[in-house]
């Protein structure tokens, strides 16, 4: 993989922060975004915008066309089958409400359980809480290792009988782990639960295959994975999805409407009231070209061979704290220094123009059982480089320095 | 952008040596606030008499700016009437804002105004203050 042809390609990446070249290591939080994508977006509005699904006119077929031509890529992308299956969302949040608001709230009730574990984001955590609280159904957990990683022995614990939804992360935004997703659904299945996935942080690194993974929800956002922001989409079973409610009512997600009585479209339509997000799903169609282009083997061994280095790199230092596991993990890698709040080390870092993330990355619970208030996390994707990682160890030793000085 | 304007040594040294940190057994106003955003938390305690915060106190955890702040306001409140404390709140919220302000009860504070040059961080600064805000706003109800 030629990372610095990569670059060229991300306008974005070059221009200074503060007096230093940017090192971008935030991607997990949102991705940059390639000129072929800025472009497609661009190009839709120039030439072909008009609303889908109802205009008789020319320009209204070709932005149908590309509407539901980046709906068959997403199915392409994750091996998801039939295109109907995908729903377009506004992101990874929007498309587990879906879920959590329409199959949850109807198959859920008193004494069922819904599992999900305490490495969640936010997105997949609350959500279930409040169909929990909604339904009367039991919220359960499945308990981490001291790594944080996953033992299938607690997964066969947790889930019973009366469970009815599994909700887990691909990928943990924080651990960086990769979670035995294919193990649990067999398990979720075996115990006639349905597997929902949070593929936030796996579908812009890694191939997906979401027949053989074999499970029922997977949600991911376009903006993670070089695409615009504000789109992203659902997968669903569909067995599953022609049997739940919309949640959002409007145009375009019905088949007829009387005075007091209306009935809805085929799937994914009547999941996707409104006028849909257009531009968007043309740009994350352009987003899934850039990186099938690229490969997904070549990204997820670039993306591995920095998070090693990093480890390597990160450990070195004195009074560093890494969390997640060495082994099995993506390319993020999240610490603390020894008496340096996160914020104040992304604040100095960002003076040096290498930006990560710092706080409780939407983990709150994640972070207690760290047993942290914050962390700073560094996330790297394909336009990064080992010199990036150099920046950022230079940075977090000056950092100490600072400190150390500051405050000795 | 200059990290020295952030990080002054005044700030440091509250910091450091934060001024009021620890809880207070006797009766008082319990004020707990967060920083959804990233995590900070303080737990704000203030012994009110005859419309005026006799002491305070704090805990909590947070980045040097928050707990410098916290340490900085709960010095100045100490013995100030509502309304002084809250013409305080305010003008710190001018300060914030990068406005020329004084602060005669505690010159420490005017350190803080660095902070407006670092947008992120001014809902650090402004956490301990909010909290004062919330608890004596709590008394007047």
């Amino acid at each position: 993989m030629n990372t610095n042809a990569i670059r060229e390609q991300f306008p974005i990446l070059h221009q200074e922060i503060n007096g230093h070249p940017l090192v971008y290591l935030d991607s997990a939080a949102s991705s940059q975004k390639p000129r072929s994508v800025i472009d497609a977006v661009k190009r839709y509005y120039e030439l072909d915008n008009a609303n889908v699904h109802r205009g008789v006119h020319t320009l209204g077929s070709r932005a149908t066309d590309a509407y539901e031509g980046a709906r068959e890529k997403v199915a392409k992308l994750l091996n998801a089958g039939a295109p109907e299956q995908i729903i377009f969302t506004r992101g990874t949040t929007t498309a587990l409400n879906l879920v959590a608001s329409s199959y949850a709230r109807s198959e859920c009730g008193e004494g069922d359980e819904i599992v999900i574990t305490p490495m969640e984001h936010h997105s997949n955590l609350i959500p279930w809480q409040q169909a929990a609280k909604a339904t009367g159904a039991t919220l359960k957990y499945i308990p981490l290792q001291p790594d944080g990683s996953i033992a299938i022995e607690d997964v066969e614990k947790t889930i019973t009988p009366r469970t009815k939804v599994v909700s887990v992360t691909f990928v943990s935004n924080v651990l960086g782990v990769i979670n035995p997703i294919k193990d649990i659904a067999q398990i979720a299945h075996r115990n006639g639960a349905v597997m929902v996935v949070d593929g936030a942080q796996s579908t812009p690194h890694m191939k997906v295959d979401l027949q053989d993974l074999d499970v029922d929800f997977y949600a991911f956002s376009g903006h993670k994975m070089c695409g615009p922001t504000g789109i992203g989409a659902l997968f669903g079973k569909k067995a599953l999805l022609n049997k739940m409610e919309p949640i959002e009512y409007g145009g375009e997600m019905i088949d007829f409407v009387d005075l007091y009585e209306s009935t809805w479209k085929e799937i994914p339509y009547r999941f996707e009231g409104g006028t849909p997000i257009i531009a968007g799903a043309v740009g994350l169609g352009a987003a899934i070209d850039f990186l099938n282009e690229i490969g997904f083997d070549e990204i997820d061994q670039h993306e591995r061979r920095l998070a090693a280095y990093a480890y390597e790199k990160l450990s070195s230092l004195d009074g560093i704290s890494i969390y997640g596991p060495k082994q099995n993990r993506v390319g993020l890698v999240t610490f603390n220094l020894e008496d340096v709040h996160p914020h104040d080390v992304a604040t100095v870092l960002d003076s040096k123009g290498v930006a990560i993330r710092a706080g409780h990355h939407c983990c709150q619970p994640l972070m207690r059982w760290l047993n942290v208030s914050a962390t700073a996390r560094a996330s790297f994707y394909l336009y990064n480089t080992e010199e990036d990682i150099d920046r950022l160890a230079d940075a977090l030793l000056q950092t100490k320095e600072f400190f150390g000085h500051a405050i000795g | 952008m200059q990290l020295d304007d952030l990080y002054r040594r005044v700030i440091m040294d509250h910091y450091k040596n934060p001024r009021n940190r620890g809880t207070m057994n006797e009766e008082s106003v319990t004020i707990n606030l967060n920083n959804p955003t990233c995590g900070d938390r303080i737990s704000l305690q203030l012994q009110v008499a005859d419309g005026k915060v006799t002491d305070a106190k704090f805990s909590g955890e947070g980045c040097s700016i928050s707990m410098s702040s916290a340490s900085m306001m709960t010095e100045a409140v100490k013995g100030r009437s509502f309304d002084e404390a809250l013409s305080m709140a305010d003008r710190f919220s001018s300060l914030m804002k990068g406005e020329a302000v004084e602060f005669e009860e505690l010159e420490d504070i005017e350190a803080l105004s660095g902070v407006n040059k670092f947008p992120a961080r001014i809902k650090c600064a402004t956490l301990a203050w909010n909290a004062l805000r919330k608890g004596i706003e709590h008394q007047h109800e």
